[in-house]
């Protein structure tokens, strides 16, 4: 079933120097409950898409279908996980939650209702014992575990995340993957994430959709991952298939996409300017 | 005894500088950097100001020192109590007369005359203070809104802008004549609830006093933190919902830069509006002081210099104590 369509979908943004093209002819459909990757090397494009996903861009050509409408503004059902968690610092984790809740469930749930959505969600991600802390009270992976909590309190028809581990040391991003692993068992919402990581991308996806290099990005490859759930990173370390499917990534991106990056001249660059100004 | 004027302090437990006196109870070194160096710096900028001013002779003789304006503010505060001891008197007197024409017949009316006496500098600081106030919160009602409308559109910070750049500039004694001539046209009352020089005055500081608002709520709402915006897009909230939930609380910092510098200036402008507009505040006491021309005038104008300056320097730490009970981050060092 065609739950979600990008079709054909791209972009031009204006410089100076004229219209740069990021993303050209990008198709991708995506069905219900699907857990599907964004990978690709940076400045590939991969958050312009979830962006005109998200209705925050308007692509300049093609266009995006959700459940037979066409997607031009943001909203409430297609929630966010921004990259820095994005939580408004003056308001509690409960708070922060309950603003999304009230927005998207205000007249349809009554207060004791919405209430006990909230402490639910805050419960899925563990953070109950911290909901009536502001952002600036908790590490870095909790507050990301509210900002995934805000947005899975909104019910939402696609959940994008757009590199929401990329910011989480080693540790916390493993254990933040496993949380997301559990939470995916329940709900079985459809997302789109955007990752750097291979190994993430391959443990969570079910597809992972290889993005190739810019300008005029677009879908190089799609690998389905056809491993059981629910997944364990331990087990699945030293399992076959998972690292065929891990080199074939690899591969993807470090030798058919390999991004060739001008290192030298730009550090004499540097110096040349910092010796200018 | 150190010990137990620490334990004395700890067992008040009195929020705000109880801490403090904590520190300095525990490391009596820090007392003097605390307080020992403002105090030195001060004693020095008075030891030199007397010696400078004992060598210039002006028409009005010697320009005072330290212990002439000392004195001048010690006659001053005497001279407040004198005057409301007079006023007490008159109304007793009044209050006696009534009486006594009450007893002869119960039908009689009776008035209570208000004092007419002239204001004494307490006074005048009062109703300098009360202008102030007034034309600082008629400017930030008008700032803070047209700051968050210039933030969030472009438009109108485009169509705004090459006017509020042209008005900042202007003098508070150019606006003065035109609100004077404004204000007495328009503000025609038989029963007037304020002073028409009150109005004058306020409305020059309101003039002056809005722009480092507007200008700081404009930067503090333009510069929202792009995905703080992003969410609120996603989530759909409404204008309302999005100013006070997303807007307001991210510029407060930058609004109440603008709103100290605002006050700041109004402070400064009142001054200036009240020796012009006559209105019964530290700056026609500064004037009259200059037309009266005693030899005691000049020091009594220091002590209103003096007196200016402290107000200004308190009424800034008043914003701050408001700032820091509005703003949602009480960790945040403010300065």
């Amino acid at each position: 079933m065609k739950h979600l369509e990008i079709s054909q979908v791209s972009m031009e943004f204006e410089t100076p120097t004229g219209p740069f093209s990021a993303l050209k002819d990008v198709d991708l459909t995506i069905s219900e409950g699907e857990f599907v990757s964004l990978i690709g090397h940076s400045g590939c494009g991969k958050s312009t898409v979830l962006n005109i996903v998200a209705g925050l861009y308007q692509a300049t050509g093609g266009g995006v279908i959700l459940d037979g409408k066409e997607v031009n503004e943001p909203g409430p059902d297609r929630a966010v996980v921004f990259q820095n968690h994005s939580l408004l610092p003056w308001l509690t984790a409960y708070e922060n939650v309950e603003l999304a809740v009230k927005q998207v469930f205000s007249g349809k749930k009554s207060k004791s209702e919405i209430k006990d959505w909230i402490k639910h969600n805050l419960e899925l991600v563990h953070m109950t014992h911290a909901m009536d802390k502001r952002p600036s009270e908790i590490s870095g992976g909790m507050k990301q575990r509210v900002g995934i909590a805000r947005a899975l309190a909104m019910e939402p028809k696609v959940l994008l995340m757009d590199e929401p581990f990329g910011a989480l040391d080693a540790l916390t991003r493993a254990h933040m993957q496993d949380s997301l692993i559990e939470i995916q068992a329940r709900l079985n919402n459809t997302v789109i994430m955007i990752t750097h990581d291979v190994d993430e991308a391959v443990l969570l996806s079910d597809r992972i959709v290889m993005m190739t290099n810019g300008p005029s990005a677009t879908v190089g490859e799609v690998l389905s991952i056809d491993l059981p759930r629910p997944r364990d990173r331990v087990k699945l370390a030293g399992d076959k298939r998972y690292n065929e499917y891990r080199a074939e990534v690899l591969k993807f991106l470090y030798e058919r996409q390999r991004k060739i990056e001008p290192v030298n001249t730009s550090v004499k660059k540097v110096k040349k300017e910092d010796k200018a100004a | 005894m150190n010990t137990q004027v620490i334990k004395l302090f700890e067992s008040m437990n009195i929020p705000g500088h109880t801490s403090k006196f904590l520190e300095w109870a525990k490391d009596p070194s820090k007392v003097f950097k605390t307080l020992g160096i403002p105090l030195l710096s001060i004693a020095i900028f008075l030891a030199v100001w007397g010696g400078v001013a004992s060598q210039i002779k002006t028409s009005l003789g010697q320009v005072p020192g330290p212990t002439q304006v000392w004195q001048q503010s010690v006659t001053l505060y005497d001279e407040h109590v004198e005057e409301r001891e007079k006023e007490e008197k008159f109304y007793q007197r009044q209050e006696k007369r009534n009486a006594k024409k009450l007893e002869q017949n119960p039908d009689a009316k009776v008035k209570i005359r208000p004092y007419t006496g002239k204001p004494t500098f307490f006074d005048q600081i009062f109703t300098s203070i009360i202008t102030v106030l007034t034309g600082f919160f008629i400017a930030s009602l008008i700032a803070i809104p047209i700051g968050i409308v210039c933030g969030l559109s472009t438009t109108l910070y485009t169509a705004l802008n090459p006017l509020i750049q042209t008005f900042k500039p202007v003098s508070p004694l150019a606006w003065l004549p035109i609100v004077t001539i404004i204000v007495s046209a328009v503000y025609i009352s038989d029963d007037p609830l304020f002073e028409k020089s009150f109005l004058t005055s306020a409305i020059t500081v309101t003039l002056c006093c809005m722009w480092p608002t507007i200008i700081n709520t404009t930067v503090g709402v333009s510069t929202i933190d792009k995905d703080l915006v992003n969410v609120s897009r996603v989530l759909r909230l409404g204008w309302f919902t999005n100013i006070f939930k997303i807007v307001l609380p991210s510029s407060i910092p930058m609004m109440f830069a603008g709103l100290r510098v605002s006050l700041g200036i109004g402070w400064m402008v009142l001054i200036a509006a009240e020796m012009l507009a006559q209105n019964p505040g530290l700056g026609k006491f500064v004037w009259d002081e200059f037309q009266n021309g005693s030899s005691n005038s000049l020091a009594r104008i220091m002590v209103a210099v003096i007196a200016i300056g402290l107000i200004g320097f308190a009424l800034d730490r008043l914003m701050l104590l408001f700032q820091k009970y509005v703003s949602w981050d009480k960790s945040a060092v403010i300065r």
